[in-house]
Order: structure tokens, then sequence, then C-alpha cells
């Protein structure tokens, strides 16, 4: 890491450690019904993360990313019945995902599909997701010991310390867990967008072409990002199973894959805490909406989204970063004329 | 041999099916590069309409063949003039706009009407008879609406004038300009036709699918990866997309359920954009309308 | 100058372009020598430009071959052809918008150089073409004459030996043309170039062989007073008899 790469992650570092300290903090001040629900929020966020990750820096439209978490989901669940606990689960959920989707990447990066056609592949992907497995309910559909469960899913197995199965995760340790996962794969993510592989991802957002003619081979970078977002977005399935107790095939429907996309557009392309505040301020409103049928969450997702597709195409942290450099560049030149104007006296 | 004429009438309908309600999208994505999400939710209108109206009273038949395109094409006026119109050229932000207008039209037709419809419509027109297998009247009749509705937009597009200014447009929104044509007004006209054809659809559908606020999403997924698919010619892409995709969603549904059927219209429709990015009729035919 | 008799750096081998019917580059046997700058010049239409992007790999051509120090490379990806060391700037500037102008340069640095080499030669890049007003603004701000000298430091900071350019003069002032003129002077003191251009007083400014297409093929090869003085030259451009 050199001292430019440290500079640019200050702010990042600075909102890690507001995470330890909201980590740490939270269970003592909020009580147990939220830390749960927290938890689903969070491990939405490592979702919507992703997607950041891939979307706002990489520059590809997933429609479909929610396919990824849906799967990490799904094979962390079946995984952990199978061996009896949750240490290997976890990573074989990880690398499954990975696998799939660098399967999933290279037919799309090699064969050169893009934009808008990526965009319809990886819909049509979670897509199959939810119309296979909801239609999985019969006992012969099994992996190992593990129903699919079809549109009623299975239950989670909760994390357990690793190695000792008995010894399962309580809520507010699940929270540790979910939290300290957050906050890793935020700086790990940070990390990775100042690095030379992270910058080129970024060129290639800018200018395909043009990163092409400086010799770069475009093909495997997307493929590289893509596949790192798919595991990152698996880490927030198994988070999500374990804060919610059970994984259903409802996670890969239009509306999830739709939220994701909304919590990064909302949060702002090209940040990283946009998008998680995004889905946190989204999960609570959705929440608070509750089952209502007036005001019903349809209706107020659509009014939002068009609202800042139209209004605030940036996203929230993008528009507040530019009001406050906005504002400094203001103050700076108003100082400076200050000082121009004293200095003829 | 009747189980031949009845299995080829099943795969008739289900490919004419998938062009029915992929034509208004077809409309608006060929026309304007706009992919509109809310696509689903104009088929959605249109079944409502033909609900709302026939159980109040007003014949089936116009209920289906005229209210439902109206009163769907006005609102497709209005979506354009108030949302649509800023987003030109901006692919991605019309897909997320329109993303949200879906959701947006859920929303509201939920409110109205509550999560589930209490009445619905039964299909008109009995059964046909194929030797020793029944098939559905309406279905057949499902399948010369659409044929003819394909041979309307083709007259309309080849010979009218307004179709004329529509194909110019379409090849060269600068130039048309340049000639006086107001490409503000083909838009607008366009998009409202491309939501009344959609109308039209969703009201045609509605005796047989019933009507739920969340049943555009059942349509905007196939109709979506069809219009996708086929590429950027109307009506070339939307009957080759149709033909393709349904023909074998159609076939795997004979040979192994409609599960299987589905998946295999997913699979096929991620095979086809893999050789041939820009859809069909961006390789083959790709002059044509 | 007297032309270097060296290695044979480009060279091309019955080259076709074909659009469906419209024959864009036809037959042409090209060959550049190591350290040549060599200009192509025709009219609108000649095939110039499509040649160019057949050996950037932009284009894959019809039939014929494209050899690169000796490699082939007939159709190739644009990245397999820049990773030879050959550095590309196109007709309408190709950067990188949405980053500064030293981001746009130390990209293309970093291709060849770990982290402090690809820093420090950014650095001497930015020096060299006068970029240090503008190192901190957004490439997509600049005017159009700025954007393309950062299209030309990102050539440049790659160190190739082969460089090609399309329309470098484009749409700069006088100032700018002359002083890009200059820089072409610099980089072929080490480099081979093949500058496609309109702009002839600019190609007076640089030229030594001049390489004359005409309806997809070459009509001549010699020094530009040569081709200035050719009946067949003066035909093509005027279209007329002088």
């Amino acid at each position: 890491m050199t001292k430019g790469m440290l500079r640019k992650m200050r702010p990042t570092f600075i909102y890690a450690l507001l995470g330890i300290i909201f980590m740490l903090a939270a269970p003592s001040v909020l009580q147990l019904f939220t830390i749960i629900n927290l938890t689903t929020a969070i491990a939405l966020s490592v979702l919507a993360l992703s997607l950041a990750l891939i979307w706002g820096y990489g520059g590809i439209l997933c429609f479909g990313q929610v396919a990824f978490f849906g799967l990490g989901a799904y094979v962390y669940t079946i995984s952990a019945i199978n061996f009896g606990g949750s240490t290997w689960a976890i990573l074989v959920a990880i690398i499954v995902t990975s696998a799939f989707a660098s399967a999933l990447g290279y037919f799309i990066f090699y064969g050169r599909v893009s934009d808008v056609y990526l965009g319809v592949i990886t819909l049509t992907v979670t897509l199959i997701f939810f119309s296979l497995i909801r239609r999985t309910s019969g006992p012969e559909y099994k992996i190992g010991n593990a129903l699919l469960g079809g549109f009623n899913g299975v239950s989670s197995p909760p994390i357990n310390l690793p190695w000792n199965s008995a010894s399962f995760l309580f809520p507010e340790q699940v929270f540790y867990v979910a939290m300290a996962a957050l906050i890793i794969c935020y700086v790990f993510v940070g990390w990775l967008v100042n690095t030379k592989f992270g910058r080129v991802c970024v060129a290639i957002r800018e200018n395909e072409l043009r990163a092409e003619l400086l010799g770069y081979d475009i093909r495997a970078y997307k493929l590289g990002i893509f596949t790192i977002g798919a595991g990152i977005a698996a880490v927030g399935g198994v988070l999500f199973c374990n804060g919610v107790g059970r994984i259903t095939p409802d996670i890969f429907n239009l509306y999830n894959a739709a939220l994701t996309i909304i919590w990064v557009i909302v949060g702002g392309r090209g940040t990283l805490i946009g998008p998680i505040g995004a889905t946190f301020a989204l999960f609570y409103v959705t929440s608070a909406l509750g089952g209502q049928s007036v005001f019903n969450n349809n209706l107020v997702l659509g009014i939002i989204l068009i609202i800042f597709v139209l209004l605030v195409p940036k996203g929230v942290a993008p528009t507040i970063i530019g009001w406050a450099s906005a504002r400094r560049k203001k103050s700076q030149r108003r100082v400076r004329r200050r000082r121009r104007a004293e200095g003829t006296r | 041999m009747d189980l031949i004429v009845a299995v080829l009438f099943q795969l008739i309908y289900v490919i004419s099916n998938l062009a029915l309600i992929s034509l208004g999208l077809a409309i608006i994505f060929g026309m304007m590069r706009v992919i509109n999400l809310a696509h689903g939710e104009f088929l959605m209108l249109g079944g409502y309409t033909v609900v709302v109206a026939t159980n109040a009273g007003i014949n089936i038949w116009i209920s289906m063949l005229i209210l439902a395109p109206l009163i769907v094409g006005v609102i497709g006026v209005v979506v354009e003039r108030l949302l649509i119109r800023w987003l030109y050229g901006r692919m991605v932000d019309t897909l997320l706009a329109t993303w949200g207008l879906s959701l947006l039209l859920v929303g509201i037709v939920t409110s109205l009407f509550g999560a589930s419809t209490g009445t619905t419509v039964s299909p008109p027109l009995g059964v046909l008879r194929i030797g020793e297998y029944s098939a559905s009247g309406y279905e057949f009749f499902l399948i010369i609406v659409t044929i003819l509705l394909l041979f309307g937009v083709w007259l309309t597009l080849r010979f009218t004038k307004l179709g004329l200014l529509a194909r110019g447009t379409m090849q060269n929104a600068e130039m048309a300009s340049a000639l006086g044509v107001s490409t503000s007004n083909i838009y607008m006209i366009t998009f409202g036709l491309g939501a009344a054809v959609s109308g039209l659809a969703g009201g045609l559908l509605a005796p047989i699918t019933g009507v739920l606020p969340t049943i555009g999403a059942t349509y905007i997924a196939k109709a979506f990866i069809t219009v996708i698919s086929g590429g950027a010619a109307i009506l070339a892409g939307t009957t080759a997309g149709s033909i393709l995709l349904g023909g074998i969603n159609g076939i795997f549904s004979f040979i192994a359920g409609s599960t299987f059927g589905e998946i295999a219209l997913l699979l096929a429709a991620i095979i086809l954009l893999r050789l041939m990015p820009r859809g069909i009729t961006g390789r083959f035919f790709r002059k044509s309308l | 100058m007297k032309r270097k008799r060296g290695d044979v750096v480009v060279e091309t081998r019955e080259l076709c372009m074909h659009f469906g019917g419209v024959r864009a580059v036809e037959q042409v046997d090209f060959t550049l020598y190591d350290r040549e700058l060599r200009c192509l010049i025709g009219p609108n239409g000649a095939g110039k430009s499509t040649f160019f992007k057949c050996l950037t790999g932009q284009l894959v051509p019809t039939s014929g071959e494209v050899l690169i120090r000796g490699h082939e490379m007939t159709g190739a990806e644009p990245f397999e052809i820049a990773s030879l060391g050959v550095g590309i700037k196109t007709q309408v500037p190709n950067v990188f918008d949405g980053l500064t102008a030293e981001e746009n340069i130390w990209l293309s640095a970093r291709r060849w150089h770990g982290e402090s080499r690809a820093r420090a030669l950014t650095a001497e890049t930015i020096d060299r073409l006068d970029l240090g007003d503008i190192r901190r603004t957004l490439v997509g701000r600049l005017a159009h004459g700025q954007r393309q000298w950062v299209e030309l430091g990102m050539v440049v900071a790659a160190e190739p030996w082969l460089v090609l350019l399309d329309e470098p003069a484009a749409g700069m002032t006088h100032e700018e043309t002359y002083r890009t003129a200059q820089l072409i002077e610099e980089i072929n003191k080490t480099s081979a170039l093949i500058v496609v251009e309109h702009d002839m007083q600019f190609i007076r400014m640089i030229s030594r062989q001049v390489t004359l297409f005409n309806e997809g093929g070459i009509l001549m090869e010699d020094t530009m007073d040569a081709i200035s003085a050719d009946e067949r030259a003066r035909e093509v451009y005027l279209g007329h008899r002088s």
C-alpha cells in the first residue's frame, strides 16, 4: 500500500471505524428485535456493496446480481445441512458462487456481449433460478440430506463457531459476525478500487476502446471484477439466511433484482458508502410502510426510482460530495479574492 | 393425425402468444430505442380495463377491442410526455425510470383495487373440436387476432403517411427533423401506439389469465427477452424471436412439462444473445421492418 | 533525409477490407521500415482510415496479411497489437473523460511499469508535453486540442517503438499544430510512425515519404514534393486535369 493509496482510503477507514463503533455499541443500546432486523439489512447492504463495485466502479450493469446473493444463500444452507456445521459451508458457498459467476462471465465477456444485452442475460439467470427452485417442492428434490423445499424454501442452520457445530451463534453474535463481514468487505473493496486492477476497471468503464488500445485485456478485467463481485454477494447471501433463518426462491424475483439496482442508484454510482446507506434507508422505509395497501412498497419504491433517475441521477452520496466540494471551492475563491484585494491596497 | 394437429395448434398458440405480448414493447424499442420495463403493466392495465368495463355492463368485445387499447394508449401518451421525453438517448436511464414506473403502476393499482381481484371474466367463444381433441376456440381467435395485428402494424408502417414518417424518424431522427417532421410528436404517437397495442394484448388475454396487479411480471420477462433476442427490427424481430423462443418453449413444454418449457426458453435466449449479441435482426434481415 | 534501410517493422500483403459490396481497401501491399515516418494521404473515402484500422486491430481484414515485426497480426485484437509496443491514437479522441489528465497518462505508463516507475514516467510525460496546468483537470472538461494532447501523452508514456496516429492535427489551432509536428519529430527519433492526415501544411512540416491512397489502393509513394508535382495525384485531389 502506497502513501497515496492510504491517503485516498482515508474516508474508507473513517467509515470503517464508525462501523466498528456502531457494531460494539449497538447491542447495548438497541432491542434484540432491532438487532435481528439489522442483521438482515446488513446482509442486503453487502449485496449492494457488490453491485456498487461491479456497476458503480466497473460499469457492468448486472440486472441479476441478486442471483449470486441467493445462490450463496442456498449453497450455504444445503452445505451446512449436509456437513452438519457451518464452517466449510460458508467457504463452499463463496467458492461455488464465484465459480458459477466466472463461468457465466466468461460466456458473456469473452463473447463481447455488453450493455443492455448483458443486463438481459443476467436478469434471465436470476429468473431461471426463480423458476427452477420454486418447483422443487416434492421430496424427490434434494441434494444430499437437504430438501430444496420449493417455494417454501429451506431453513438455514445458523452459523456456529469454527469447527464446533454444537456451539451455534446467538442472534447478537450473528450481528457481530455480519457487521464484521460488512466492514471487512467494505475495506477490501475500498482497497481494491485503488489498486492497479481497480483503476483499470474504472478506465474500462470510462472508455473500453481506449483501455484496449493501451494494451489491457478488458475481457479478463471484467471477468475478474465480476467474479469478485459475485463472491461478495455470496457472503451477503450467507448472512441473509442467518438473519432471516431461512431462504426461499422469492429472493430471486424481479422485485429484489430491481431493489438491488435501486440501492446503487439512490446511494450513488461510483461510491461505496452511498449504496450501503441507501440499503439501510430503504430497508427502514419499506419496513415502516409494512404491509399497507395504499402506500404500499411498490408505489413508494417506484416514485423514489423515478425521482432519482430524473432529478438526482448521480445518487445521494455523489450529489452531497458535489455540494461539499462546490462550497469548498467557492469559499477558497472568496479567500483568494479577498487576499488579492488586500494586496493591492 | 389429430394429435399432430392438436399439438401443432398448441405450438402455434404459444408462438403467437409470445408475439402478442411482445409487439407493443417491440414497437417502442424499435422506434425509439426505449426499453419500456413498464410494458407488463400496460398489459395489466389493459386487462383491468376489460374486467372492470365488462363487469360494469359493457360488451366484452368492445371492452377488449376498443376500450382497452384506447385507455392504455392515452396512458402511454401521458407517460411519454411526463417521463420518457426527458430521457431519450439515455438507454440505461430509461430502463431504470420505466422500472420505477412499473413499480408505481403496480402500487397504484394495488391501492385502488386491492392485491387481488374479486371477479374475473370468462373467455367468450366455446370449444373447438379437432377430431378427438378439443382446443379452445378463444385461443384460435387469439392466433387470428395476433396475425391480423402484425399485418396491421406492417400495413401502417409500410403504406401510411404516419408509418413513413415514423420509419424516417427511426432511421435518422436528425434528418427527419431537418425535413420538418416533428420528431417529438412522432415519438409521442409511437409510444402511445405501442402502449395501445400492449393494452389490447392485455385485454385480450384477461379472460385467460385473470388480472392481478402483479401480473405484469409474468409478461415482462418473456416480452423483454423476446424483443432483445429479436433485435431492432420491429416486425421481423418480434416474429423471428417469437418463432424461435416460442417454438422452443412449446416443444420442451410438450416433452417435459411447462417448467422445463420456461427454462428452455430462457436458456435459448441466453445462447441466442451470446451468438448474436445484437439480436437476430442485428445479424439477419437487418434492413427489414 | 535519407531513408534508413533497416528492418521492416510493418508489412501488409494483399490486404483487403470489404464491407458488403464496398471495397474500402483492395489488395494493398505496404511496407514500413524501422524508425521511418510515413504519412498516409488521400481524398475522402480513399481507404486510409480503414487501412489504419486494419493495422490497429479495430477491423478484421477480409483477406490478406498484416505483419508487425514479422509477427502475423491479421485480425488480432487491439489489445494484442498494443501489447506489442504499438501506440495508437484514433481519429476521434479516445480518452477517459471522467478521469484527470494525470490519471489518463498514468494508466498508459502503468501498463508497462511498476508503481514508482509509472509515477515517474507520468510526471516526465506531463512535463514533456507541457500539460502541467491541466494535470488535475478532468479530461472531459478540456478543449478539443488539449484532449488530443492528453491522448498523445498516453501514447508517448507507453514508450512505443511504433506509433499509429489518425489525424493528430484535426481541429487544432495553428500553434497547436506546430507543436504537434515538433512532438512527432521527437518521437521519430526512437520510433517508427504512420500518420494519417488531411492537413497539407501539417504534412509538409513532418513528412519524408508519403503514401497516397485512392479508391482503396495505393496510387503512389514518394516525397510530398514529387506527389504535388504529379499529374495523377493532382487529378485525384482536384478531380480534373490541370
